[in-house]
């Protein structure tokens, strides 16, 4: 495989083509707008979390197809999770984003988000990838529930909603 | 085959300035590398240009055999350096039919040009005490109740210097919208400049859309009522040719990376008495007249306005590059760059699900071309265009409100140049059948 069709992994494109839970839905505690200032990427995240689950994330957004596939891989991997398990795969794909495609991910905790791998060494697009992942981390916050980054390398700060 | 005569008094075909692309090519050793395991096809030079060996041959003798500071040295070198740094702005003057070097002012770039220009409004109009109301610089007074027009079709650099001025002095910005075709809509100019109108500024020619504006109306209404102009001619100056006096505006600004020159270096070009009469930008060494602890006085421009040591070398090559550009004659760059237009938006029309924002003739209008391909992002469009080695600019090209206006979140351009070839453009549509086989 060419480093571009790394990039653009079958399961990337299919995320782009056919998002899974893409849409804002209601209830949810909390919501965040993050914004790529140098593409005018955008990414909007709604939580419903309650009793330290998640039960629904819900997204909309415009942009290419890293962020939104990105946004449907967030959906697909974290809704019904714990606030644990949850920052266990944060971190890990932000981990694996900011490795320079020197990181093995790992497929048990990350299952579709490992097509991601490629994306880590196009350095301009990283930013693309972890939009939503941001946005979500946000937004979270903003419900009460701080995302911790294991590495400590990203910490997160607690804002009730 | 017989060839169609045209009549006699007419401009004939040898009448048209011409160059060999392929001599040209062989001046600039960026246009040889490869991206990707391809021949490198650069369409990103509204962005930044390559630069001849001549002028990177300038800038490397500037450091090795002339290199000292300029305008305080009485040694040899010193001199040598200011007689270098000068000959530049007497060149770039002659480029764009200043009347005087004096007018000249070296910045770092465009965007210095223009905060330069809006930064003597802002002190302008906050100098208090005995000079208040009777100096020189009243012409650049700005407060509640007057006005700036420029027009939706701005490079940010034109839009948030004003901005800020007017959120400092209570003044009003106001803008030109754009039409349908990505011109300018000038349906409403005798409305939008009035007489509390104190400066309009606007783009020369769109880096976005490609547009070239005609300004004479424009010029006329502004004259008409009392204020200024100021054309960000960041994208005209490297590619058509530029005459101030022509032109009749009161500043221009332009840069030297996107014209062959080095980054770093950048124009303001003012009307000797109105440069004159604006008062000092940045302080320091090398604008002064003389200083004591109790006030300073200031040297006349462009002096004024180059405090510190300014960019020496790159001056002197981006006044290599003028005598580069000027070699080849701006006439002969604009007619080709016109032909690849042509070409180019021809070919582009043949790509389905292509849509072109701005003139899609090449008449009023550049070699920057920006487009949409249904379905498909820009950066999408960009990075499977990057793999095939076609390098092309995505993104709102910092003129978000033209991407807004036309509906988009951003687009993908290609711009042409000097160099630019059609088998570029074939690679450029080539490249654009990839992105729809791997988005299809």
């Amino acid at each position: 495989m060419t480093q571009v069709d790394q990039l653009y992994q079958e399961i990337i494109l299919d995320h782009y083509k056919h998002p899974h839970g893409r849409g804002l839905r209601e209830p949810y505690a909390a919501e965040a707008h993050h914004v790529n200032p140098t593409c005018g990427d955008e990414v909007t995240i709604r939580v419903d979390l309650a009793d330290g689950v998640l039960r629904d994330v819900s997204y909309d957004g415009m942009g290419c197809s890293i962020s939104q596939a990105s946004a449907s891989v967030l959906h697909e991997l974290l809704t019904g999770r714990g606030t644990g398990e949850i920052s266990a795969v944060h971190s890990a794909f932000v981990e694996l984003m900011s490795g320079r495609g020197q990181v093995t991910p790992d497929e048990e905790l990350l299952g579709d988000a490992v097509a991601f791998a490629g994306v880590a060494r196009y350095p301009a697009r990283v930013k693309c990838a972890l939009l939503p992942w941001m946005a979500f981390k946000d937004a979270a916050a903003r419900a009460g529930v701080a995302i911790e980054a294991n590495s400590g390398t990203e910490r997160s700060e607690v804002t009730t909603a | 085959m017989t060839a169609i005569a045209i009549p006699s008094g007419m401009p004939q075909y040898e009448d048209v300035p011409r160059y060999d692309v392929a001599a040209v090519r062989a001046d600039f050793p960026m246009l040889e590398r490869e991206v990707n395991g391809h021949p490198m096809v650069y369409l990103d030079s509204a962005n930044t240009s390559q630069k001849p060996r001549q002028v990177l041959d300038v800038l490397r003798e500037h450091y090795e055999r002339h290199n000292g500071n300029v305008s305080r040295s009485v040694h040899t070198v010193g001199t040598e350096a200011t007689e270098a740094y000068e000959r530049a702005r007497a060149k770039v003057a002659a480029f764009i039919n200043a009347p005087s070097p004096d007018e000249v002012v070296f910045t770092k770039n465009s965007t210095e040009a223009i905060n330069l220009v809006a930064y003597a409004f802002l002190a302008a109009s906050v100098t208090t005490g005995a000079s208040r109301g009777s100096g020189p610089e009243e012409r650049f007074r700005i407060g509640p109740g007057d006005e700036i027009v420029i027009s939706e079709m701005e490079h940010h650099s034109n839009i948030v210097p004003w901005q800020l001025l007017c959120e400092r002095t209570g003044a009003t910005l106001r803008w030109f919208g754009i039409t349908e075709g990505g011109r300018l809509d000038e349906s409403n100019l005798e409305e939008l400049v009035n007489e509390r109108t104190k400066l309009v500024s606007l783009v020369h020619m769109s880096n976005i859309l490609g547009t070239v504006n005609a300004t004479a109306r424009i010029t006329e209404r502004v004259r008409q009522v009392g204020a200024l102009l100021m054309l960000d001619c960041s994208q005209s100056v490297p590619h058509l040719p530029v005459d101030v006096v022509d032109l009749d505006a009161d500043f221009i600004a332009f840069t030297g990376h996107k014209m062959c020159g080095p980054t770093g270096i950048g124009v303001l070009w003012g009307r000797g008495e109105l440069l004159a009469a604006m008062p000092p930008f940045l302080g320091g060494g090398s604008m002064i007249e003389t200083v004591a602890m109790t006030g300073s006085t200031y040297a006349p421009p462009p002096a004024r306005f180059e405090a510190g040591t300014p960019p020496i070398a790159e001056a002197v090559a981006l006044g290599a590059a003028v005598d580069y550009l000027s070699g080849i004659g701006m006439r002969a760059i604009q007619w080709h760059e016109k032909e690849l237009t042509a070409y180019a938006l021809d070919a582009l029309e043949t790509v389905p699900g292509l849509r072109i924002f701005g003139p899609r003739v090449p008449v009023g209008r550049g070699g920057t071309i920006s487009f949409a391909l249904d379905g498909v992002h820009p950066h999408d469009v960009g990075q499977i265009l990057d793999a095939q080695g076609v390098e092309v600019r995505v993104g709102h090209h910092c003129a978000r409100p033209v991407c807004v206006r036309f509906g988009v979140p951003a687009t993908t351009r290609a711009s042409f140049y000097l160099y630019t070839t059609t088998s570029e453009i074939d690679a450029l549509v080539r490249g654009l059948e990839q992105v729809r086989k791997v988005f299809g």
